[in-house]
């Protein structure tokens, strides 16, 4: 499907600047090349049918529908799946939190959307089939909703509303729970496209700085590091590595979008495929930026309990992807 | 008659995108309106927004969770403007 990129590259690094093929700058110009047409083509065309498909999923209806439907369990899946398609910026995570809970979606529930949501989303996705594959994209999407699903079953055993901050409480109490009448929004599919286009263009000025970085340290060291070079220091054996990938990736946020391209680079070299999900999945689900913010409506004991168990069953994943893939 | 525009946001550069968007259309067009941006979560719920960036005209929520496209904000304050303007030769009534 992008072997026409592969030529294209080809040909301008080889053919019209000349350069050594197998000569380490060319291989990382090589990379580089190929993968950015790759992924910007990946990310318009991904952004741009989540938009359409988020369009008739806005948030308002995914609340409703969650306070709604007594799903028996399954609440707990739709919320992730909801996250999945929903673009998630994390200064909304806060008037986010509180409409769910306002809305009367229990907290376990609002969890999961709220960990699926920052991990699944477009511009991963796009990413991750430029750069791993489609098979490794469908995993990673699997294991993100999985991840939101358990994480958040887990915390509703915790009986946790007793460790809401006393402002969101009287938040809470003070919010009249108005049958919100939904409004579906009527319009046609065509006068959508506009709206959605610009969203395309926003998301990918903001994120296509971040991949290039990216790629370009990817691409340095593509063609400078050694194959196999990290599988001495990180094989699957190394017990060790998954967790100290993961707590170490919890504190970091970087743009997934710029993340990415490194730990492919990684992989290529010898890191296994497990570790490097989860640290790219403790770096993009959780995140300090994120714990400022819901500060205001959660005591450090719950964001403490939240952040734990999300990273444990971080840790998890990554054993399990270096076991089955 | 002063429309009043008010950006719901924390501050993140989404917010300001739409601020800087909103500031454009009613000074090329010299709309008659007010802006504030509102900043303080206690505030911005009061409109029962889940996702910000936010524009509320006139008290009434009109776009949530994306930064508007100049065009669009633009439509949407001229319907206000044919809409209170109490004339009855605006586009929307049938009597002319």
């Amino acid at each position: 499907m992008f072997d026409w990129i592969q030529d294209f590259a080809n040909w301008l690094v080889y053919d019209t600047f000349g350069m050594l093929e197998g000569a380490h700058l060319a291989e990382a110009l090589n990379f580089f090349i190929y993968d950015s047409i790759k992924i910007i083509l990946l990310l318009v065309v991904i952004i741009f049918f989540m938009g359409i498909v988020n369009s008739y999923f806005p948030i308002d209806k995914v609340r409703n529908y969650l306070s709604r439907n007594k799903l028996y369990g399954f609440e707990y899946v739709m919320a992730s799946l909801f996250g999945v398609v929903t673009p998630f910026c994390s200064c909304s995570s806060v008037p986010l939190f509180i409409g769910f809970v306002r809305g009367g979606i229990p907290l376990g529930v609002t969890f999961s959307f709220l960990i699926t949501s920052p991990l699944v989303n477009e511009v991963a996705i796009g990413l991750f089939i430029g750069l791993f594959g489609v098979k490794t994209t469908i995993i990673y999407v699997v294991s993100g909703v999985l991840l939101g699903v358990f994480s958040g079953l887990i915390l509703s055993k915790f009986n946790l509303e007793r460790f809401l901050t006393p402002w969101v409480k009287e938040v809470l109490a003070k919010a009249q729970r108005e049958e919100d009448a939904f409004i579906a929004e009527k319009t046609p599919l065509l006068k959508r496209l506009p709206a959605i286009w610009n969203e395309v263009l926003n998301i990918l000025k903001g994120v296509i700085p971040y991949v290039l970085i990216g790629l370009a340290i990817g691409g340095l060291m593509h063609g400078y590091i050694p194959e196999g070079f990290f599988e001495q220091y990180m094989s699957k054996d190394n017990l060790f590595a998954v967790p100290i990938a993961t707590i170490m990736a919890v504190p970091m946020y970087m743009n997934a979008s710029g993340i990415l391209p490194v730990v492919q680079v990684l992989v290529s070299k010898g890191i296994p495929l497990g570790t490097a999900i989860a640290f790219m999945m403790g770096v993009v689900g959780l995140s300090l930026p994120e714990a400022m913010l819901l500060k205001k409506v959660m005591t450090f004991k719950l964001i403490g309990i939240f952040f734990g168990v999300v990273t444990l069953c971080i840790i998890i994943s990554g054993y399990l992807f270096n076991i089955i893939i | 008659m002063s429309i009043s525009i008010k950006i719901l946001g924390t501050g993140c550069p989404k917010c300001n995108q739409v601020t800087a968007v909103v500031k454009q259309v009613v000074e090329e067009n010299n709309i008659d309106a007010t802006i504030e941006k509102v900043e303080d979560i206690m505030d911005i719920m009061q409109y029962d927004v889940m996702s910000t960036p936010a524009i509320v005209i006139n008290n009434e929520v009109k776009i949530k969770g994306r930064v508007p496209s100049v065009d669009e904000v633009k439509d949407i304050l001229a319907n206000k403007e044919v809409k209170d303007s109490g004339d009855c030769c605006s586009p929307s009534s049938s009597c002319c």
